[in-house]
C-alpha cells in the first residue's frame, strides 16, 4: 500500500538551517548537511529544503551546498527557492535532487512549469503555493508572502497540473511556525482541485495533526519544520521524527480511513 | 551508465560506502571494464531514449550485456527502456524483454465511488494527455483516475527466485513514475506492487534486472538490494 509521505522542511537562511513564524524572524538552529544525515539515520520518507535569501534576494540558488545535500541525502530531495529558469530546473535535477519546486517563478511565469517539466519529466517539477486568507478568501502569495497574485489556490493549483506540474506543496503562511495545526480547511480545497500528489506544510504541532490529515486523504504528504527541527530550553538544536511505532499508529488510521486513494 | 540522465552521484556514493568500486562511466573503456551495470532513468521514456542513443554508448551496451551477459539493473526508467515501447512515447525502447509501459490506471472500469465519507472528493486530472482515456466507460459511468504520479514509499512483494530481494524483510522502496512495466511473460515478474493495479515493479531475465522504484533513494533497503545486485546476481 501506497504510505503517505512524512516531510521534514527544512528552511536555509545565509547557508545555515533556521526556523521562521509567519515567514518572519528566522532563527538560526544549526547546519543544513548535519541535519541531513541525522534524517538519514532516522529514515525519513523525503525532506524538502528551501532557501528563504534566494528568492527574496534575486540570489542564484547555491548549487556547491545543493550538491551536497543531495550526494549526503539517502531519501528523495525536494529543493525550492530562487528558481526561475528551466535550465535552473535541469541543472538541480543533474546534481541529483529529486524535485525542483516552483513558487514565485511559477506564479508570474506560469510557462516556466512546462518548460522545466519538458526538459525533466513532470515527476519532478513541484509547484508550492505559499496561501495567505485575505478576508473570506485564500490568495496565492509571491516573494516570500510580500506580495500577493490575485489568485485563489484552486484555481492556480489546477493551471499547475495544466502545464504539467508532477505535485502541489500548499503551505500557508498564516499557520507557518504558530504549532497551530495544518489549515485544513485550505489543504482540502488543493487537495479536492487536482489528480496530482498534495503536500500540505505550514502550522505542523504535533504528530496528530499528521493523522488528521490521513484520514480525509490516504495519498497526501505532510511537510513540518518546526516539528522536527527545534531549539530546546538550552539553545540545543533537537531533530526529532516520528519513530517506527508512531509511524505504525499512523498508518493504522490510514487504513481504517474510508477515503479511497 | 552516464548517458545524462539519472541521479548517478547516488548510485555512486552508495556503492563507495559499500567499498564496492564504482564508475560512473560515460566513456567506451568505462563499459567494456564494467562487471555489472546500472542503467538509471528519470524523466520521460523518449527523452531517455534520445539520450542513450545519442550517447554513442548503446552498441558497447549491447555487445556487454547480450554477447557478454554482463548483468545490468535498469532503475525506474532505465527499467522501461527495457522493454519494446512506451504509450508514453514514440519511440522504440531497447527491446531486451517481451514488455511494454503503460500508464497507471485504476483496475475497475466501472466508476468507484469517488467520494468517501468523511474524506475530500477526488477531482478529475482535467488533462488531456496523448494517452488519456475518454472520461466515462461505454456504460457511461465516470471512469476512476489515479492520482499521479506514483509518489512515495509502497510495498514489493516479492515474486519468484531472485537474489535481488535476498535478506530484505518486508521490501519498501521509494517510487516516483507515472507509467509501469507490462511483460506478457510472467516468469520474468521478480516484485509486484499495488497502485490502482497491481504492476511489475521488479522484472529479471538471466542477466538483465529492472526496478520500478529508486533503490539509490530508499534507505536501507536500497542499499542492500544494491549490494545484492552486485554481489549475487
Amino acid at each position: 500500500m501506497l504510505r503517505p509521505r512524512i516531510i521534514p522542511f527544512l528552511l536555509i537562511h545565509k547557508g545555515g538551517l533556521v526556523k521562521t513564524k509567519k515567514f518572519c524572524e528566522p532563527k538560526y538552529v544549526g547546519d543544513p548537511i548535519n541535519a541531513v544525515r541525522i534524517f538519514n539515520e532516522k529514515e525519513v520518507d523525503e525532506i524538502m529544503v528551501a532557501d528563504m535569501d534566494a528568492t527574496v534576494n534575486g540570489k542564484e540558488p547555491d548549487m556547491e551546498l545543493l550538491a551536497k545535500l543531495a550526494a549526503e541525502c539517502r531519501m528523495p530531495l525536494c529543493y525550492a527557492g530562487g528558481v526561475k529558469t528551466a535550465e535552473q530546473v535541469e541543472k538541480i535535477v543533474g546534481l541529483g535532487v529529486e524535485k525542483v519546486g516552483i513558487s514565485s517563478a511559477a506564479v508570474e511565469t506560469p510557462r516556466l512549469i512546462n518548460e522545466a517539466a519538458r526538459r525533466v519529466g513532470n515527476q519532478s517539477v513541484v509547484v508550492v503555493l505559499d496561501v495567505k486568507k485575505n478576508g473570506a478568501d485564500y490568495e496565492v502569495f509571491c516573494q516570500n508572502g510580500k506580495k500577493g497574485s490575485g489568485l485563489k489556490p484552486a484555481t492556480f493549483a489546477r493551471q499547475a497540473q495544466a502545464l504539467g506540474a508532477g505535485e502541489i506543496v500548499v503551505n500557508s503562511i498564516d499557520r507557518d511556525g504558530t504549532g497551530e495545526g495544518y489549515d485544513e480547511e485550505l489543504v482540502g480545497i488543493v487537495r479536492s482541485s487536482v489528480r496530482l500528489p498534495v503536500t500540505a506544510l505550514g502550522g505542523a504541532g504535533r504528530v496528530e495533526d499528521f493523522g488528521r490529515l490521513f484520514e480525509k486523504c490516504r495519498t497526501i504528504g505532510v511537510a513540518a519544520g518546526s516539528l522536527f527541527v527545534f531549539k530546546g530550553k538550552y539553545r540545543a538544536v533537537l531533530i526529532t521524527y516520528p519513530s517506527k511505532r508512531e509511524k505504525d499508529q499512523l498508518m493504522l488510521g490510514v487504513k481504517k480511513s474510508k477515503n479511497l486513494i | 551508465m552516464d548517458y545524462g540522465l539519472g541521479n548517478l552521484r547516488a548510485f555512486a556514493h552508495i556503492y563507495a560506502r559499500l567499498n564496492i568500486r564504482v564508475v560512473i562511466a560515460n566513456d567506451l573503456d568505462a563499459i567494456y571494464a564494467a562487471e555489472s551495470l546500472i542503467l538509471p532513468g528519470v524523466g520521460s521514456f523518449d527523452w531517455a531514449m534520445t539520450k542513450l542513443n545519442e550517447s554513442g554508448l548503446r552498441n558497447a551496451l549491447e555487445e556487454k550485456v547480450l554477447k557478454q551477459k554482463t548483468p545490468i539493473l535498469g532503475v525506474c526508467v532505465g527499467m522501461q527502456m527495457l522493454a519494446e515501447r512506451s504509450e508514453e512515447g514514440d519511440m522504440s525502447g531497447l527491446g531486451w524483454m517481451r514488455a511494454e509501459v503503460r500508464k497507471l490506471k485504476k483496475a475497475s472500469e466501472e466508476g468507484e465511488k469517488q467520494k468517501a465519507v468523511g474524506g475530500w472528493p477526488l477531482a478529475d486530472s482535467g488533462s488531456k494527455a496523448k494517452s488519456e482515456m475518454p472520461s466515462t466507460t461505454s456504460s457511461g459511468k465516470p471512469r476512476c483516475e489515479l492520482i499521479l504520479p506514483h509518489m512515495g514509499w509502497n510495498d514489493i512483494k516479492p515474486a519468484g527466485r531472485s537474489a535481488l530481494f535476498d535478506g530484505i524483510e518486508k521490501p519498501q522502496f521509494y517510487f516516483l513514475h507515472s507509467y509501469h512495466f507490462m511483460t506478457s511473460d510472467p516468469v520474468y515478474i521478480l516484485g509486484e506492487t499495488e497502485y490502482g493495479i497491481r504492476f511489475s515493479s521488479a522484472v529479471g531475465m538471466g542477466n538483465i534486472y529492472g526496478v520500478q522504484f529508486h533503490p539509490e533513494k530508499s534507505h536501507a533497503w536500497g542499499i542492500h538490494l544494491l549490494r545484492n545486485f552486485v554481489e549475487k546476481c
